[in-house]
């Protein structure tokens, strides 16, 4: 049972992330392009713990911990950027 | 003395008088004429040995494996020159003391002066092919500087340039033919080379070997068609011209043709090329001698036809001619050095050098006269002087030697040369000192102090000596440097009277006629500078000019500072290089299965592609290119993840976002949009260029990984060592900080060197023109909102300790987990990043203790000392050790290896680089007249006093930005 849930949770995921893309491609303005690439990093979290967990390794871990501590670093500064001009100032 | 020291003693020597400059000139020609005192000493005392026919040697192992040894030896000819190198030397050090101008940096001419005669010394003492290239190259090297040495005059810096240009290409022909008879021998040393003269001889590779020898010889000694650079390098000081240019330098190709003439002699193509080269040489310098009014020019061509007149004796390939040739190397380096100074002198005192200012002088300068009057007849070949015994001995052999059947002809030309040599000396003499005294001299003239004419004082004596007594001044020297060049014991017989003999004949000749060209020499001037001339200077210079030109047309197609010119070039050549590899090897499909395809990496990799493809189409927008940068970046390390590489992925990952950063800080001052500047055919061209390249390398790994490896790969290996020797089980860590720990070492530094440069550039790009126009400048993007939201600051503050924590975590696991110095110091820049961006440069500064230099520069000296540690536990460099410890309260076992030391260096030189480079970024934006905010938000509720305060607050900063509220920094 578990099995089909996290097949069902990985296919989700994965058309999220082809959504995401439609998105960064077709978007009325550079703001939902950079929401777009952020939502892609959440996706991506989300998967390679699917993997993780299907796979029974805690390698994967490591990477999404990573993607969920600093991967909102970027959209932050793309948001700076667009607000402001200067990420530092 | 060993033969080593001798030669090694000028180069020692040569430190002194450059660093005791400023001790004067005294100093200066004290301690180089002390170190050639001791090195001549060190040869004399080995005389008796070398005379009596031993042949000395030294051997010194230094690189024996390609054939590179100091060896030295020493027999009669290299004794012939070392003795002139260092005898004249001598008295060119006393010349020289007296001749520059105290004005003048005498230590700097000195030191010169001392690497010449050690690298000339090197020359004729060395036993090795490898080691005279180098000594070979020195001389060149140090007559460049020498005749530079007046660096303000045009002529010298040109003449310098021309000699460097011909002897040194001359010298790379030499090693050329040197290297060929050393790989026909099989042996490098110069005196087996000597020993095994059939071998090469009956060798296909000898006429090769020879005619590349032989233009090195010739460019050295100034034969034709290589003799135009001597006369351009009389720019140089007089005592250079008399030391390198007539008495020691120019003999060096003399001396490898006397070296190598047991290889070469009595074959007729050695015959047919030297001696032809040397009478031409010989016959022409003569006659453009006789017509030069500068003494110099009318020396240096004396200097040009004398070599040739050595150098046709050598080609002779006959006994008579190579001993006549020994001789006349000691007579002309007499003669000639004395005439070159006599010229010094003359132009130190009256200021001019131009015969036809001259005359005269007889009774103003009666010493230089005498010298004068006895260097110059012997140049001209007058009995008794020594000059004349060596020309009737070449005269002699010229009478006997046939040329391709003519019997008259080398005779013939033999007697030209001889007879205008008869005449530009006599003209030497005549039009400077003989005449009526003139009144029109730049100064008046008088002899020079006694410092500067006892040095030609001493030759011309020598001059006089040989001549009356041949036998016993320089019979057994003769004898010595003949036995030693032809490889045979000679028994020369030197004598003033022959009796009546074809040369006699020749010689009166030659002496009645050159006075006669004397006589008519007026008339004879006129049809000389009537007639057009070949003017070797324009034509040098018109050679290097063409040359300059191709090179700089091939540099600057090839490498125009467009990055698609150098991707274009590289990516073809590698697939053209692949193409032809593949179409010439055999191709048989790989034998590996394929794994199965799943969905998700499906999708991934479609992602991939369709950034790739909108990154090449919409590229024009660049914020939009950086973002479709990161989906690419995103799809790569989730693939490094999935195709377990987790160190990559973790790097990638931290890397992305700083790179992001990195990009916006730049892309505020850059313009938002790139223009569209190639044409049509150009982007066709390009794609195809990158079509085929990506579809190249492609293609190289689907072949590859469809395939086992032909070769045991080296994973293996570091796999089943990694636990075992550094104590660690992440291979990939290991290699990083252990197996490869000297690359690491050098990328830290390369890293660390790249961020002060980059601090370095916006340091000078804000003080120079630039910061004008940063002030000038406009904000391009319209601005809106908090420059320092409270939301993004608390939430950057409370992220800060777990990600310091997560970044302890990474670094601590790494040599056994993935992680390590690296990723955990990008992961703590970016923390300290996401600071600098809440709250602002200002604030994060003011609390920032480390500075970042200081960081990079102890990050690196910690993984060095690191390494050095190893030599402590006898270890090489870098070379890790570690252990296991158990912690005591029941916490376990842990280990310790020293490359967390290593890996903590990585770590600081990452963060300090890092954090550098986005710091020196940013403070462009500073002096573009931004200001600055010393508090950690725009709107702080925490400073109001009642709540209504804090809701107006709150109020007020939704409502407007807070840039006014802000302080200059």
């Amino acid at each position: 049972m578990i099995h089909y849930a996290m097949t069902f949770a990985l296919a989700c995921f994965g058309f999220a992330l082809i959504l995401n893309l439609y998105r960064v491609f077709r978007a009325p303005g550079v703001p939902d392009r950079v929401l777009a690439l952020d939502t892609m990093v959440i996706n991506t979290i989300a998967l390679l713990t699917l993997l993780g967990m299907i796979e029974g390794t805690t390698v994967y871990f490591e990477a999404s911990l990573l993607f969920a501590m600093v991967g909102f670093v970027s959209t932050v500064a793309y948001a700076k950027f667009m607000l402001r001009g200067d990420i530092i100032e | 003395m060993p033969l080593a020291l001798i030669a090694a003693l000028p180069f020692l020597g040569a430190l002194l008088p450059g660093l005791m400059a400023r001790a004067g000139r005294n100093t200066a020609a004290l301690v180089t004429g002390a170190v050639t005192a001791l090195a001549l000493l060190g040869l004399v005392l080995h005389a008796p040995a070398v005379i009596g026919g031993q042949v000395l040697h030294q051997h010194i192992a230094w690189v024996p494996q390609i054939g590179l040894n100091a060896d030295f030896f020493l027999d009669g000819l290299g004794f012939l020159f070392a003795l002139l190198i260092l005898g004249i030397g001598l008295l060119i050090v006393i010349y020289a003391r007296f001749y520059l101008d105290p004005s003048e940096n005498t230590g700097e001419f000195f030191t010169y002066l001392l690497l010449f005669q050690g690298a000339m010394l090197g020359i004729v003492l060395t036993d090795n092919v490898l080691m005279l290239l180098v000594f070979w190259e020195l001389t060149s090297l140090s007559s460049f500087l020498l005749i530079g040495f007046w660096k303000h005059l045009a002529e010298g810096r040109q003449g310098a340039r021309m000699a460097l240009t011909v002897t040194g290409m001359g010298g790379l022909s030499m090693i050329a033919g040197m290297l060929i008879l050393g790989h026909i021998v099989g042996s490098y040393d110069i005196s087996t080379i000597l020993q095994h003269a059939e071998e090469i001889q009956a060798s296909p590779l000898f006429l090769p070997a020879m005619i590349l020898v032989l233009v090195g010889a010739f460019a050295k000694s100034a034969q034709f068609p290589f003799h135009f650079w001597l006369p351009h390098a009389m720019a140089a000081p007089t005592p250079v011209s008399a030391y390198l240019h007539s008495a020691t330098m120019v003999k060096a190709g003399l001396f490898l043709m006397a070296r190598l003439w047991p290889v070469f002699a009595g074959r007729p193509e050695w015959f047919y090329v030297v001696s032809t080269v040397g009478l031409v040489t010989m016959v022409m310098a003569a006659k453009i001698a006789l017509f030069k009014d500068d003494l110099k020019a009318l020396l240096a061509y004396s200097t040009v036809s004398h070599l040739g007149l050595i150098t046709f004796l050598f080609g002779l390939g006959t006994k008579a001619g190579a001993i006549a040739g020994v001789f006349h190397i000691i007579n002309h380096a007499t003669f000639k050095a004395a005439l070159f100074m006599t010229a010094g002198i003359v132009d130190h005192e009256t200021h001019t050098r131009d015969a036809k200012r001259l005359g005269g002088l007889m009774t103003l300068m009666p010493i230089t006269f005498t010298i004068a009057t006895v260097a110059g007849l012997s140049m001209a070949g007058i009995p008794p002087f020594n000059g004349f015994l060596s020309k009737e001995m070449m005269l002699e052999a010229a009478a006997h030697t046939g040329w391709w059947g003519l019997d008259w002809i080398v005779p013939l030309g033999a007697t030209v040369g001889a007879l205008f040599s008869v005449a530009y000396a006599l003209r030497y003499v005549a039009h400077v000192f003989l005449g009526p005294v003139r009144d029109d001299y730049p100064t008046q003239p008088h002899d020079p102090v006694p410092g500067m004419w006892i040095s030609p004082a001493i030759l011309a004596t020598l001059v006089i000596l040989i001549g009356l007594f041949p036998m016993t001044m320089a019979g057994w020297l003769v004898t010595a440097a003949a036995s030693a060049v032809t490889g045979a014991e000679v028994h020369p017989h030197i004598v003033l009277w022959h009796g009546i003999t074809p040369a006699l004949w020749m010689s009166v000749i030659a002496i009645a006629g050159g006075a006669l060209l004397l006589a008519l020499h007026a008339p004879l001037n006129r049809l000389w500078e009537a007639t057009p001339k070949p003017h070797a200077k324009a034509m040098f210079d018109a050679v290097i000019d063409w040359a300059a030109r191709g090179a700089r047309g091939l540099t600057q197609g090839l490498h125009n500072g467009a990055i698609s010119r150098y991707l274009a070039i590289f990516s073809v050549v590698v697939l053209v290089a692949g193409v032809w590899a593949f179409f010439t090897g055999a191709y048989s499909p790989g034998t590996r299965p394929m794994t199965p395809l799943e969905p998700v990496p499906v999708i991934a990799w479609f992602a991939l592609m369709a950034a790739t493809v909108a990154v090449v189409r919409y590229h024009h927008n660049r914020l939009l290119a950086l973002v479709l940068v990161g989906i690419i970046g995103l799809m790569v390390s989730i693939a490094f993840v999935y195709l377990s590489a987790p160190d990559l992925a973790l790097t990638q990952i931290s890397v992305e976002v700083v790179t992001v950063m990195l990009l916006l800080l730049a892309l505020n001052f850059l313009p938002k949009d790139s223009p569209r500047e190639s044409s049509a055919p150009r982007k066709t061209r390009d794609a195809v260029i990158a079509i085929a390249s990506g579809l190249g390398l492609g293609g190289l790994i689907y072949a590859l990984m469809t395939r086992d490896f032909a070769y045991p790969t080296i994973s293996d290996w570091h796999m089943a060592h990694s636990k075992a020797e550094a104590g660690g089980e992440n291979v990939v860590n290991v290699i990083i900080v252990d197996f490869r720990g000297y690359d690491t070492f050098g990328e830290i530094t390369v890293l660390g060197i790249a961020a002060l440069a980059i601090y370095a550039l916006t340091d000078a790009l804000l003080r120079g023109p630039a910061n004008a126009r940063l002030r000038g400048w406009v904000p391009d993007l319209k601005r809106a909102g908090d420059r320092h939201p409270l939301m993004l600051v608390v939430a950057t503050r409370v992220m800060m300790p777990i990600a310091v924590l997560v970044g302890a975590f990474i670094y601590l696991r790494g040599h056994n987990e993935p992680g390590g110095g690296f990723v955990a110091g990008l992961v703590i820049a970016i923390a300290l990043l996401m600071q600098y961006m809440a709250s602002g440069f200002a604030w994060a500064h003011l609390r920032q203790r480390a500075n970042y230099q200081n960081l990079i520069g102890f990050g690196v000296l910690l993984a060095a000392a690191t390494g050095i540690g190893a030599f402590f536990n006898g270890r090489p460099f870098l070379t890790s050790d570690f252990g296991h410890f158990y912690l005591p309260w029941h916490l376990g076992e842990f280990e310790l290896a020293t490359a967390m030391g290593f890996d903590a260096g990585v770590f600081l030189t990452v963060v300090g680089a890092v954090m550098l480079a986005l710091a020196s970024l940013s403070l462009i934006a500073r002096r573009a007249g931004e200001t600055v905010n010393q508090t950690p938000m725009s709107t702080d509720p925490s400073k109001a006093k009642t709540p209504e305060e804090k809701a107006n607050a709150l109020d007020e900063a939704a409502a407007e930005p807070h840039d006014d509220a802000s302080e200059e920094h």
